[in-house]
């Protein structure tokens, strides 16, 4: 049996700011796992026979990783950026692959359709022409220069408004969102989702957003962001595969899909198949 | 009006689909439910000591159970949706307001562990939950042998606001609406009500809306 490539990255386990010394049993890819505050101020995550987990504390959660990480947790240095605001969106279970969770958030066929009048509206359906690539260097996935007509694109919005967005996967199960920031044109608000893969079919989501908007009050920035995803959550549950297909024979793709069959390529090369089926059946 | 809410909370949004039918303006106050526990600060203790939302304040009025809040935007706005003009759809809106309750307990508990963690034991409370939808399905089809699409009367009424939300979601709770085709034709009547809103979760009726017409071009 091969490695498991994906045990050496690094996955959300919890909030910082819900971290006590009582602890919080979780699992990570089928491991139970404890989450829990240690007595030096970090994070202390314990596997499943006890031993002490590689782990640390960065963009309002707290990471861990099964296997012995090659590199630091992904950097957004967008995040230390001095007057954004770091909103916790609090954690939402859904039953699917962690991978699925990931892909459907770098779609945008979807907005018109599932969150209709918010991210999209019939009849502007249309996805325009993209650019996506595979970075060597950072060993990321970027879609850019994409572009959609939005009702209400963020909760600083008044009206539509056609939104430039960038997707980028920097880890198998995380994916961030660079997005036109209504109050504050030339900045790029950053919209997160951290995925930790409870079990190939189970995942714990994570969204996390470092927005330019000092008027929102801090709660509906959260229930604008968790009526999103809850959203897709249904839809996500009865996604047919449940596991990602990683075999072309399974699904055919259009235009419109080219992030997602980058980051299905860029999965395949890694090997990081926990979560993905890679013969079609 | 003023609304204590959690866009997630299906008794939450009883209320606000219930204003939006009876044409009642709310003023939102939301509620950091999850992650933030506010509903168990002490603000909102002070209005509820029960610690749930939604909390409804109009004048010095509070009201702190979902049913009661239907009925209050009902018979202030649309006396009709009480339906209690007579003895048995007034006794059977009753019937059905404290019913849903039940689907509150199960389905609304498997919903919360299932999606955002919440303690529960989870096969019970789908067992129950599937007791309550076969006696909602046993309902809607003894109605509709009465030649009547709702609960309570061949119009909607807060009973079916009542009950709605939680059966709606309960596949986000691991429980199937797949054996239910009565359930099913009755929230595909309810999503068909002029001026329903949807929530997270609960779609409108995309196929009841005009074909979309490209711009500036004919169909």
């Amino acid at each position: 049996m091969t490695r498991n490539a994906m045990i050496d990255e690094w996955y959300p386990v919890g909030l910082a700011s819900q971290l006590d010394a009582h602890g919080r049993k979780t699992a990570l890819m089928g491991e139970p796992i404890e989450v829990r505050l240690g007595e030096d101020g970090n994070a202390k995550v314990t596997g499943g026979n006890g031993r002490v987990l590689p782990a640390c504390i960065r963009y309002g959660h707290v990471w861990a990783s099964l296997g012995d990480p090659q590199k630091p947790l992904f950097a957004i240095p967008e995040a230390d950026q001095p007057g954004r605001r770091l909103v916790d969106v609090g954690v939402v279970r859904v039953r699917c692959s962690p991978l699925r969770a990931v892909e459907n958030f770098l779609d945008i066929a979807h907005f018109p359709f599932v969150h209709t009048d918010i991210l999209g509206a019939e009849p502007h359906t249309e996805v325009q022409n993209y650019k996506v690539e595979i970075r060597e260097d950072e060993d990321e996935v970027w879609a850019t220069q994409v572009q959609f007509y939005q009702p209400q694109a963020a909760k600083s919005a008044e009206g539509g408004i056609t939104t430039q967005y960038m997707y980028r996967v920097p880890a198998p199960t995380c994916s961030i969102l660079y997005k036109t920031c209504p109050p504050r044109p030339g900045e790029w608000d950053v919209i997160t989702l951290f995925v930790q893969p409870l079990a190939e079919d189970l995942c714990d989501v994570w969204p996390w957003m470092a927005l330019f908007d000092d008027e929102t009050p801090m709660t509906d920035l959260i229930h604008f962001q968790q009526t999103i995803f809850v959203q897709d959550r249904s839809i996500l549950e009865n996604q047919i595969p449940g596991l990602l297909p990683l075999d072309p024979g399974m699904e055919i793709p259009t235009r419109a899909d080219l992030t997602s069959v980058a980051y299905r390529r860029w999965l395949k090369r890694h090997g990081y198949t926990y979560g993905a089926q890679l013969v079609a059946q | 009006m003023k609304l204590y809410d959690y866009v997630l909370s299906p008794s939450c949004y009883k209320v606000r689909l219930m204003a939006a039918l009876t044409g009642v303006a709310l003023d939102i106050r939301p509620v950091d439910f999850h992650p933030g526990g506010e509903h168990r600060g002490p603000e909102l203790l002070a209005l509820n000591p029960a610690g749930s939302i939604p909390i409804l304040e109009d004048g010095d009025l509070v009201l702190t159970e979902s049913s009661a809040m239907l009925v209050y935007l009902a018979a202030k706005a649309a006396p009709q949706w009480l339906c209690n003009d007579a003895a048995r759809p007034a006794a059977t809106v009753q019937q059905w307001l404290s019913f849903s309750h039940r689907l509150t307990a199960s389905l609304g508990a498997a919903r919360l562990h299932e999606m955002l963690l919440r303690p529960g034991n989870i096969d019970a409370l789908r067992a129950q939950g599937t007791a309550a939808l076969r006696e909602l399905e046993a309902g809607l089809v003894e109605q509709r042998i009465r030649g009547q699409r709702f609960l309570a009367s061949d119009r909607p009424t807060v009973a079916d606001i009542a009950c709605f939300p939680y059966v709606a979601l309960a596949p986000d709770g691991g429980v199937l609406l797949d054996p239910y085709p009565a359930i099913r034709l009755w929230s595909r009547a309810i999503r068909a009500i002029d001026g329903f809103i949807e929530m997270p979760g609960i779609h409108r009726l995309h196929e009841l809306k005009p074909e979309p017409v490209p711009e500036g071009g004919e169909a």
